[in-house]
């Protein structure tokens, strides 16, 4: 009886039937992580804002971060693979297979690039005489909290970007068999860019101001 | 069409094994029961041990020794230790808080409810779901465990205040326990946050065609919002756990200060700020007291309805209020440490915040009396519980304005005056709700009726209990009993309170007997109960319009349409005192079966669906 009078019920955008953002779950999903993995960052750095309001004095950070040298450098080469990603996923919405393969895997060779030169510059840190839980030698004066805001947020950034080259690696190994589609490169590049992104942040509170 | 069909005989057709069935399922209903069966293992828990802490506070000093005979560990000769009662007061508020109130409410109502009540088939990502749920058994297993390490569980409050949590040397149960206690919650925070991916995207992406934000069951807003105020909440708690876990086993001094002594021994951590975790807690702390309560406003926003036979009053006001709520209670975590030392300007911020969530509420409360005026009320006993949340959120709410303003809190910061506004705002009324919840939804549930009579027993010794137990602790704490404090009888002007404090514990005593009758209704209904029809309390929403229980894929070969919002009852001129959403417009209602006609639906979209529901 009523299946006409049923069919005029459109699927709207906000009306129900389906997606208001116009965009697939995994996407909107993606988004929504995100956003709740921005403030666990948001929370590290407010903590870190904090630490150091209330440790008095707070050492100037280029007397022990090569920030010219090391730390700027693969600030650039992050930013460079946010764009390498961006042409991998244009690549994919386009099936070019080859071209979105070549581009992930620049894309990972970015992110390994910029772990090793953290590995180094947290090297060079610790031979300086950081420790997680202060300062070890000749430095008085330097607060504890220096060392252990800077490990514990760079770790956990790090981390972020260790477990976007384990992604991204598993991306390109199915993209370089046919196995890929437009949706599931650009959400991979929404974390890229996003890891990406809060490093800018962090380059910025950490080492600069 | 054929399509359709088709993806529908493959959802029921093919029959699964017990273990994918009922235990590694990815299906949204057995999810929110394995939810629902661990939070109520864990609330039989976290009562018990309030019944410890009664059994103290009443008779303090006094040996038991049977349960000396029992737990010869937290009762040697039968008399209770300080850190055996710091670790039940500690385990209560955690478990009652995060493992049974968030859990039962978020996951098991949530997961349950949501692809229901909007016409999905499943969650958008059911495995993901699945995955949620089995992170919280491990989660269970953590925490319990600490009950039997070294110095025993946590005794640090459910706050984790450090240094006291971030020191193994602290007290007893700043050991092995604390650190137990910090994982299990970061196990379960991850459930949460993965929990919430899905009930957010669920929400936005799966509703059925012609099911529009403003056509949402209240019950569905409350679970929405919750689930964002999760989002954003609790990865905040999640970093502030990383830290104090550095702390406690990385050596560092986040939130240990210059200078502490902790016994005669000076601590060799230096330069934290113990205020930086009250501050990160907190941020999620209240927020999270809305994650337990707006969930149960929706709840009870619908059976009131239901059980009136009206219309909820102000629709819009309600939804914009539960926004409000949610968005103000990241504007107000400052309230909690109006005495940790703050300056009074920002205090005065805080209290402005704080008192301005008291309009949403009261928008809401009187919405919901304002739905029951000259109602034909009927009194079910899931109505019973409705209303009496009603009263307990009324009761908890008044104190919370008093509570608000620095300059009472002052005085009445950690006292029983707190422990009751707490407890009837958040505690008895979220439990009264998920009473009134699981009443009303056992038929849909488990396909059978509760015990109605039972229901009633159930509900007339555990209302007027709550306010014997909860009531007089106001007194209590404005005579300046403490919160926590191992023995009343330590201190002189506390010693005239102790007829008050037995009163107390006898009403709490009633009031866990109580839940032995809902327990064993529920069990047994779940087996031998009369079998439910598919809408036995003349319900508008879309979830009476499936089978009770629902099959696999919740919706047979098409998805409902929905024509019209969640509160048509009694209109004028209907055969019938509602009409289910799903019913066409300028259709007449069919009388007599209840029913409302089958939820039709086009073949494409719900195939379309299903696809989104598979993953």
């Amino acid at each position: 009886m009523e299946v006409g009078e049923q069919r005029r019920v459109r699927a709207t955008a906000w009306g129900g039937g389906e997606s208001p953002f116009a965009v697939p779950w995994p996407k909107l999903m993606m988004w929504l992580f995100l956003l709740s993995d921005a403030l666990t960052f948001a929370a590290l750095l407010s903590g870190y804002g904090a630490m150091r309001l209330t440790s008095g004095a707070w050492p100037r950070q280029a007397d022990f971060f090569n920030i010219t040298a090391v730390v700027g450098p693969m600030t650039f080469i992050l930013i460079c693979s946010s764009a390498t990603m961006a042409v991998a996923v244009g690549a994919a919405r386009r099936g070019d297979r080859r071209l979105v393969t070549r581009f992930l895997g620049l894309t990972i060779l970015g992110g390994l690039a910029f772990l090793g030169m953290q590995a180094f510059e947290w090297t060079s840190f610790i031979r300086e005489g950081a420790r997680l839980t202060g300062w070890v030698g000749h430095a008085e004066g330097i607060p504890p909290m220096f060392p252990a805001t800077f490990f514990v947020i760079t770790g956990f950034h790090g981390g972020h970007v260790t477990s976007g080259v384990i992604y991204l690696i598993i991306k390109a190994l199915q993209a370089a068999r046919g196995r890929f589609s437009g949706e599931t490169i650009e959400v991979a590049g929404l974390y890229w860019h996003f890891v990406d992104l809060v490093w800018v942040f962090i380059f910025t509170l950490l080492y600069l101001i | 069409m054929d399509a359709a069909t088709a993806h529908a005989e493959a959802h029921t057709g093919h029959e699964l094994s017990f273990w994918r069935k009922y235990i590694f399922s990815t299906d949204h209903k057995i999810i929110g029961l394995q939810y629902a069966f661990t939070s109520m293992f864990m609330a039989v828990l976290g009562g018990l041990l309030a019944m410890f802490v009664r059994l103290q506070l009443a008779w303090p000093g006094r040996a038991w020794p049977i349960l000396g005979s029992l737990l010869p560990g937290g009762m040697p000769g039968g008399e209770m230790t300080p850190a055996f009662y710091l670790a039940s007061v500690t385990m209560h508020g955690t478990i009652m808080i995060f493992f049974v109130l968030t859990t039962l409410l978020t996951g098991g109502f949530g997961n349950f409810l949501i692809p229901l009540q909007i016409g999905a088939r499943d969650m958008a990502f059911p495995f993901l779901n699945a995955i949620s749920y089995w992170l919280y058994p491990p989660a269970v297993i953590v925490l319990l465990a600490s009950f039997f390490v070294a110095g025993g569980a946590a005794g640090g409050g459910w706050t984790a205040y450090p240094p006291l949590s971030a020191l193994p040397q602290a007290a007893p149960g700043s050991g092995m326990g604390q650190t137990l206690w910090l994982i299990s919650l970061a196990i379960l925070i991850v459930a949460f946050l993965l929990g919430s991916l899905n009930y957010i995207t669920t929400v936005l992406q799966l509703r059925a065609r012609g099911m529009s934000m403003l056509r949402l069951p209240l019950t569905i807003w409350g679970l929405f919002v919750t689930a964002v105020l999760s989002l954003l909440a609790f990865p905040v708690l999640l970093a502030a756990a990383i830290m104090l876990l550095f702390d406690r086993m990385g050596g560092t001094s986040f939130f240990v200060p210059a200078g502490l002594i902790v016994g005669t021994v000076p601590v060799d951590h230096a330069g934290g700020n113990p205020l930086l975790w009250q501050h990160l807690f907190w941020f999620l702390g209240h927020p999270e007291v809305y994650v337990l309560i707006l969930p149960p406003m929706g709840m009870v926003s619908d059976i009131l309805a239901n059980n009136a036979r009206k219309p909820i009053f102000g629709y819009r006001f309600m939804v914009a209020s539960i926004v409000a709520i949610a968005f103000l209670s990241f504007l107000v975590w400052g309230h909690h440490m109006y005495t940790s030392g703050m300056h009074p300007l920002l205090g005065t911020a805080f209290m402005t915040t704080t008192l301005i969530i008291a309009v949403p509420s009261a928008i809401k409360t009187f919405n919901w009396l304002a739905t029951l005026w000259r109602a034909k009320i009927r009194f079910t006993s899931a109505m019973l519980f409705t209303l009496g949340f009603l009263s307990l959120f009324v009761t908890g709410g008044l104190t919370g304005i008093m509570l608000g303003q620095p300059p009472v809190d002052i005085y009445l910061q950690d006292t029983f005056f707190v422990v009751a506004h707490f407890h009837f705002v958040m505690g008895l009324a979220a439990i009264f709700a998920a009473f009134a919840g699981t009443y009303f939804w056992f038929p849909k549930m488990f396909g059978r009726m509760m015990s109605e009579r039972l229901g009633k027993w159930h509900f007339w010794l555990s209302f007027p209990a709550a306010y014997l137990t909860f009531f007089p602790m106001h007194y209590a704490g404005m005579m300046g009993m403490m919160r926590r404090i191992y023995s009343p009888a330590l201190y002189a002007h506390l010693q005239g309170l102790q007829p008050i404090n037995i009163v107390v514990s006898i009403g709490a005593f009633i009031l866990f007997a109580a839940q032995f009758i809902f327990l064993v209704n529920f069990f047994r209904s779940a087996f031998r109960g009369p079998k439910a029809e598919t809408n036995p309390w003349g319900a508008t929403t879309l979830e009476w319009q499936a089978p009770s229980p629902p099959p696999h894929g919740n919706w047979g070969a098409h998805l409902p349409t929905v024509h019209r919002w969640a509160y048509e009852y009694s209109p004028p001129g209907a055969a019938e005192d509602f009409i289910p959403q799903s019913h066409p417009a300028g259709v007449p209602v069919p009388a007599g079966d209840g029913q409302g006609p089958a939820p039709g639906g086009d073949g494409v979209q719900g195939d379309e669906h299903a696809r989104g529901g598979r993953g």
